[in-house]
């Protein structure tokens, strides 16, 4: 993976997936690495962000390296109308690594092709939020013991979401039962569906989200946004439809655990927070673990 | 006694292009941007064909294809042939390919693509699934339905 940028979770190979998990755990075991000292990682957030941004930066920083870059394009050449490449070859010149959010898709395959050194996609649209997958991998490998033949019941906004497209894709690696919770508005798109196909793997589709909760041992859950909506009545039909609360986990399975890629708004009511099958914000900690091992695999240092 | 003619006039130099469905004539005219040429050019559509049922032609005069053009034509005719004519006898005759990659031929259908915001020529993937062509963008990785391919 030396020198390798990560675009999309599709550029790694389900060996290449299980290696980053590995030592995101060594990360988790001792996560303060002298690692990057004297090195300059760019973080480029052309689109605001918390978690992700905050938590590569904090990555950077447990292992000595320094960070430069910008939180939202508003204050940089960007607003005098540079374009992508001018921006990125400009700022290679500053950096070992680049991480970047952009509104645009495609975006950081783009920057990946003109940048002389390594991109990280910190989420391009609606299209792809690598890193995001692999520390969603690692929760479930984590609170699961293993990622091979389990049931993942995915929940909310399948269609738009990117965080839940990247993840079916790579859980088709490993023998997933794909359990999809949806408004028929907002079904799993066709070409995501594809790879589940071509895997040899099966999905069931519901309008109903109770009766596959005794199912699953990991219930993925999203955010559904009015804006979806192009009729907001539409949206009132179903906005109560897919709400988690803690009597509804009563009868799930003892490993269940409860993954979110937050924020949420109002989809896991806050009761479930003090279940032990809760794991959203364990699982936001683990984002920096990965994000270690990916600056550090990437810059050939692990 | 029978009558044999061309429905179609022949040309003496140029290009057929057979066996087009017979709903696609005059979107290949349009890709093919033949509405500008100034060579002869003839065409007919709804014609029977032992193969196909109905088919449609298109004949230009004076113009051979390049592989580029013969892409696009594949992805919107891919039943189609191609038959070279230099005076009044074929020269060369092959069916149209469905290529696997295409650069520069055709847009991305997301309006948020990289390729419809900054000056990036497109490349897709093509694919082909339960018999309907599908250009899988490589950047944006979104997927463009044969009804929405817009060729430059």
């Amino acid at each position: 993976m030396k020198d390798r940028s990560l675009v999309s979770i599709n550029d790694y190979s389900r060996e290449e997936i299980i290696k980053i998990l590995d030592i995101a755990a060594e990360f988790e075991q001792n996560t303060h690495q002298n690692l990057l000292k004297g090195r300059v990682i760019a973080s480029l957030f052309f689109e605001p962000s918390t978690r992700t941004r905050l938590s590569f930066e904090s990555a950077i920083q447990k292992m000595g390296g320094n960070v430069v870059g910008f939180s939202s394009s508003g204050t940089t050449s960007v607003q005098k109308g540079e374009s992508i490449k001018d921006t990125i070859l400009t700022v290679s010149n500053y950096s070992d690594l680049i991480v970047m959010r952009h509104s645009v898709e495609g975006s950081a395959r783009y920057a990946s092709e003109v940048s002389p050194v390594p991109i990280i996609n910190a989420g391009d649209g609606s299209n792809q939020h690598p890193t995001q997958c692999l520390l969603d991998l690692y929760s479930i490998r984590k609170t699961q013991g293993t990622l091979e033949n389990l049931e993942v019941t995915f929940v909310g906004d399948l269609k738009y979401g990117r965080t839940v497209h990247s993840l079916v894709i790579a859980l088709c690696h490993f023998n997933t039962k794909f359990h999809l919770v949806s408004p028929l508005e907002l079904k799993l798109p066709s070409a995501v569906k594809r790879h589940i196909k071509e895997a040899n793997l099966t999905y069931e589709q519901y309008t109903d989200f109770s009766e596959v909760i005794p199912k699953s041992d990991i219930i993925y859950m999203t955010r559904i946004q009015r804006e979806r909506f192009p009729d907001p009545l539409e949206y009132e039909k179903v906005k109560n439809a897919y709400i988690l609360d803690n009597k509804m986990l009563d009868n799930a399975k003892e490993n269940c655990r409860i993954l979110h890629p937050l924020p949420r708004v109002n989809e896991i009511n806050v009761d479930v927070d003090s279940n032990p099958k809760a794991y959203y914000f364990e699982q936001a900690l683990n984002g920096v673990y990965v994000r270690q091992a990916l600056i550090a695999s990437i810059l050939g240092l692990k | 006694m029978k009558r044999k003619e061309l429905i179609v006039t022949a040309i003496n130099s140029g290009t057929v292009i057979d066996h087009i469905p017979a709903d696609k004539v005059f979107q290949v005219i349009r890709i093919l941007d033949l509405e500008l040429s100034q060579d002869e050019i003839y065409f007919g559509t709804n014609l029977v064909s032992q193969k196909y049922g109905r088919k449609g032609i298109i004949k230009i005069s004076q113009k051979y294809f390049k592989p580029q053009e013969s892409d696009k034509i594949a992805l919107v005719a891919p039943t189609a042939t191609l038959i070279e004519i230099k005076d009044f006898e074929v020269v060369r005759k092959n069916n149209v390919n469905i290529p696997d990659k295409i650069e520069r031929i055709a847009k991305c259908f997301n309006p948020n693509c990289i390729t419809n915001k900054e000056n990036v020529p497109t490349k897709f993937t093509v694919l082909q699934t339960d018999g309907q062509i599908k250009l899988s963008c490589h950047y944006c990785e979104k997927t463009t339905s044969q009804n929405n391919m817009v060729f430059f």
